[in-house]
């Protein structure tokens, strides 16, 4: 009777026998898991391409080759010879550099708006889950509301109010997109309630505030490192979304889904270089994140192995 | 099943109300008012046009006849733009396009996504299970704005044999649908995928084999309702996506639905007719909320208490 | 002619760390009435035996050997013909009750759907049936309770429609995998209890897999102690309680609790089962063994040394005594 316990699947038996630690097992994981290597190369290329690509470009990316005006379709295709290697736009500038220009906003927005929306959703999830009770309860209930809104036409609607300005396009990015985070971080922040440390804290009259970000955040990190990967890639679609409708970014500044944008409405004049490129970027950028993002979710979350 | 309904209607007029009061003072809060925008207007003007569209109010006065409008006589109020024109005879006039199309591509995403879901996780490591991965992989990473013009490329441009814009019949309708619908077809059909693989492992399934149930009978009967539960959870994000995606669709195809009446009235600061247009798309989201917990209570008995 | 008779099964799971052989050369046999106990640790491939019975075993799953059912092969069989003994003929009973009916269906239509599907009963005089099935697991007002959804019974109340299920076809071969282990020590005596005046009436032959002896001493005619995929010892019940000769049979015999014996102090066997992805070499139980010896490197076969009795064992207890 004493014996034995309940018969598991004997292929998934045994495999927890030799003593690993959580993060190397974590790291070996991840490393095995060749979509995401795959996902970790290409957005190592793309930083590279966003850091770098300057360096290459024989031209800014508000220089108007006047060589090319007027004949973009003949002559401003891509070609090494006048130095536009993705080609030029319909007004002869080098899509090269804008593409650059246009990779290295969409990144920062991405990742800006994701650090955003993970210092709001991480603070105020913690702050839900550690005070518990009514408090948490009005909080989550206010998530639920505000899931409920339509964001795309608020943060149109702030743009146009508060004038179209890159930093209300972070700020406002970011601040859409932290619900999910918040609730994530509560569960857990659940979890970590009971543990010891945190009671031993408390009764040594450590304030709230203080263990919160002391003793419950850093335990978090892994949980929130995956889901801020995730978010990159919805902060960047998000960003293009609004570029692409015109209302994002403005001239010079340019973003990937302003230049899908330009490269969409030109493409009848068949200039297809200019869609291709930056929806090249844009496509590879997001496989990376989602991939990393993916890789980084089963090696650290045990529930989806 | 009743009360169950009755409290979830009892969330849902709350937040509706919030909406319309959050967006009306977000309104009131920008920078200089409506007509303060572009050129300046002699001091009389402006008062006469503020007392027209009741702008000298106190607010909580303006709030609540907003408000009272809306719910009592879903009246909007006029435009600030174009003077002979109600925000209803706005909306009324490109509603019914972006309904039909959008209705269309949520019916096209959800049978198509979950039957290629269902067919994955039948056919699990099979050579349509890994294309089934594959697309919904690269689905991913191709959202409205970057479907739209690759479509228009392929099947307008280079093969002729769809229209690339305009709303003047059902041949009309393929391309925006398809654009609409693909990156959330992908979603559905991942995520069917893997909640049909966990729930064919799960005891409950090994019962209905032990039965002698034939294999149909198993998935049909026993599998697939609790296999859509999360996939019924994503429905209600995946709506509120495919309303912004709309934006997209009339902007670029030109089918003047409600879309392009809010991004002219971003660009024109028309507050009345994008807080219409607001209002609208987030009284349908929490509309479809409400339906889609309804479901959930319908499939799981054990929420429904 | 036997009514299931098992030749040299073997199950081996491809897993990422290779093959796990989860039965080895597997034989038994069970009459028409006859009861049965399968008894082992965790991982000692008796509920994948089970499994191979029912063909229910997991996708990366490969059989050898041979399983009749009546004289019919029934290992790697079609699902047809699966389908039509499953529940018919073989019934089983699962481990988890709270997880092994279906919790999005009423107990009148998961119970229903087994008679409308095989005896072609009308949906009506199928539920009546099941009613007359859960009164005979007595369970009380079941008249009322069929229209109820799973998650509202108690464990052990859901234990009892399992069998209830199990049993509409009156089956010949009734398989019970550990259909206590996840309930409270007082239901288990209850269902035990049940399943043992079920038996009796209805006279179907069980396989009851357990990893506790005395059960075993109360419901089964024979016994199959099985060890790290393998037969170590099979014998008829009585026998083998009075005179344990395998060192791993007493090592269980010795862990049962006795209440009847105040003097003799439980022991527990030294050491965990082995990790079948990489079993010890020859006999699975020699690192655990106190008797254990340079031959044992060796697997030793199973072979008869009494009558209805045999053992894989190179130093039986006996022995080493002697």
């Amino acid at each position: 009777m004493m014996v034995a316990t309940t018969e598991n699947n004997p292929a998934t038996e045994g495999m927890a026998a030799r003593g690993r630690s959580p993060w190397a097992d974590a790291r070996r994981r991840f490393l095995r898991n060749k979509a995401a290597m795959f996902g970790l190369i290409i957005l190592l290329f793309v930083a590279a391409f966003a850091i770098f690509g300057g360096l290459f470009s024989q031209w800014s990316n508000e220089e108007l080759d006047y060589n090319v005006m007027g004949q973009v379709e003949q002559l401003g295709g891509p070609s090494f010879a006048n130095g536009h290697y993705f080609g030029t736009d319909d007004l002869g500038r080098d899509l090269f550099a804008r593409t650059v220009q246009g990779t290295q906003i969409s990144l920062a927005v991405g990742v800006v708006g994701a650090i955003i929306a993970m210092v709001v959703g991480t603070l105020y999830g913690a702050t839900a889950g550690y005070v518990g009770g009514r408090v948490d309860g009005i909080m989550m209930r206010t998530v639920d509301i505000l899931m409920a809104v339509p964001y795309m036409f608020v943060l149109i609607l702030m743009l146009v109010m508060y004038g179209r300005s890159i930093t209300i396009l972070f700020v406002g990015v970011g601040l859409i997109s932290w619900m999910d985070m918040s609730r994530i971080v509560r569960g857990q922040t659940l979890s970590l309630k009971g543990r010891e440390y945190v009671e031993a804290a408390r009764a040594t009259g450590v304030s709230a505030p203080i263990i919160i970000l002391r003793h419950i955040v850093p335990n978090l990190l892994g949980v929130i490192a995956v889901y801020a990967t995730l978010l990159v890639p919805l902060m960047i679609l998000t960003e293009s979304f609004i570029s692409f409708l015109g209302l994002g970014v403005q001239e010079p500044m340019t973003s990937l889904g302003a230049l899908i944008s330009e490269g969409a409405g030109t493409i009848a004049y068949g200039t297809t270089w200019q869609l291709g490129f930056p929806l090249l970027f844009f496509c590879l950028t997001l496989f990376g994140f989602f991939f990393v993002g993916d890789g980084l979710r089963d090696a650290l979350d045990p529930k989806d192995r | 099943m009743f009360s169950y309904i009755l409290k979830r209607l009892a969330i849902a007029v709350p937040t509706l109300l919030l909406l319309i009061v959050i967006s009306f003072l977000l309104m009131h809060s920008a920078p200089g008012g409506p007509f303060t925008a572009e050129r300046e207007l002699p001091p009389q003007v402006l008062a006469n046009l503020n007392a027209k569209y009741g702008l000298d109010q106190p607010l909580w006065r303006q709030i609540t006849s907003y408000v009272w409008g809306i719910v009592a006589h879903f009246d909007f109020g006029p435009s600030f733009v174009y003077k002979d024109r109600t925000v209803n005879q706005i909306i009324a006039q490109g509603f019914p396009i972006t309904l039909t199309y959008g209705l269309l591509s949520f019916a096209l995403a959800v049978i198509v996504g979950v039957s290629l879901g269902v067919a994955a996780a039948i056919r699990h490591n099979t050579l349509l299970d890994y294309i089934a991965v594959g697309l919904s992989i690269g689905a991913q990473v191709l959202p409205n704005f970057v479907m739209a013009p690759i479509l228009v490329l392929i099947f307008t441009l280079w093969l002729g044999w769809l229209p690339g814009g305009g709303w003047q019949g059902p041949e009309y309708w393929i391309l925006p649908v398809i654009a609409l619908s693909t990156s959330f077809m992908a979603s559905i059909a991942r995520i069917t995928r893997s909640s049909m693989l966990e729930v064919l492992t799960s005891n409950h399934i090994r019962t209905a084999r032990a039965k002698g149930l034939p294999e149909r009978r198993v998935i049909l009967r026993h599998a697939l309702k609790p296999a859509m539960l999360p996939v019924i959870s994503y429905l209600g994000p995946a709506f509120v996506a495919m309303i912004t995606g709309s934006v997209v669709v009339d902007i670029y195809f030109s089918t003047g639905g409600i879309g392009k009446a809010f991004v002219d009235s971003a660009l024109n600061r028309d507050y009345a007719v994008m807080m219409g247009v607001t209002i609208l798309m987030g009284a349908l989201t929490i509309l479809f909320n409400l339906v889609v917990d309804i479901l959930y209570g319908w499939i799981d008995p054990k929420i429904r208490y | 002619m036997a009514l299931l008779q098992i030749k040299d099964l073997s199950v081996t799971f491809d897993s990422q760390d290779g093959p796990v052989h989860a039965v080895n050369n597997l034989s038994l046999s069970i009459d028409k009435g006859q009861t049965l106990g399968i008894v082992g640790e965790s991982g000692s491939g008796k509920s994948q035996t089970a499994f191979s019975i029912m063909g229910l075993l997991a996708g990366n799953g490969r059989t050898s050997g041979s399983i009749k059912f009546d004289g019919q092969e029934i290992l790697g069989a079609s699902p047809k013909v699966l389908n039509s003994l499953r529940a018919k003929r073989i019934a089983m009973i699962f481990q988890d009750p709270m997880t092994s009916l279906n919790p999005y269906m009423k107990i009148a239509d998961q119970m229903a759907e087994v008679l409308t599907l095989h005896q072609g009963m009308s949906k009506r005089d199928a539920v009546a049936e099941c009613v007359r099935m859960l009164d005979a697991v007595k369970i009380p007002a079941a008249k009322e309770r069929i229209r109820l959804y799973p998650h509202e019974f108690s464990g052990g109340m859901r234990q009892r429609v399992m069998i209830a299920m199990s049993l509409l076809c009156r089956p010949d071969l009734l398989i019970a995998d550990e259909p206590t282990t996840a309930l409270d020590v007082t239901v288990q005596a209850q269902i035990m209890d049940l399943l043992n005046d079920l038996q009796r009436e209805f006279g179907m032959a069980t396989v009851l897999i357990t990893h506790d002896l005395g059960v075993v001493a109360g419901f089964c005619e024979k016994v199959l102690v099985m060890y790290g995929g393998r037969v170590m010892e099979s014998a008829p019940t009585d026998p083998l309680f009075a005179q344990p000769t395998h060192p791993y049979t007493r090592g269980l015999l010795g862990a049962v609790p006795r209440v009847d014996d105040e003097d003799a102090s439980m022991t527990a066997i030294p050491g965990n089962p082995p990790n079948m992805a990489s079993p010890p070499s020859g006999c699975p139980f020699r690192p655990r063994c106190n008797y254990a010896g340079e031959d044992c490197y060796v697997m030793p076969p199973l072979a008869d040394f009494a009558p209805g009795r045999a053992r894989a064992c190179h130093r039986p207890v006996e022995k080493v005594i002697a």
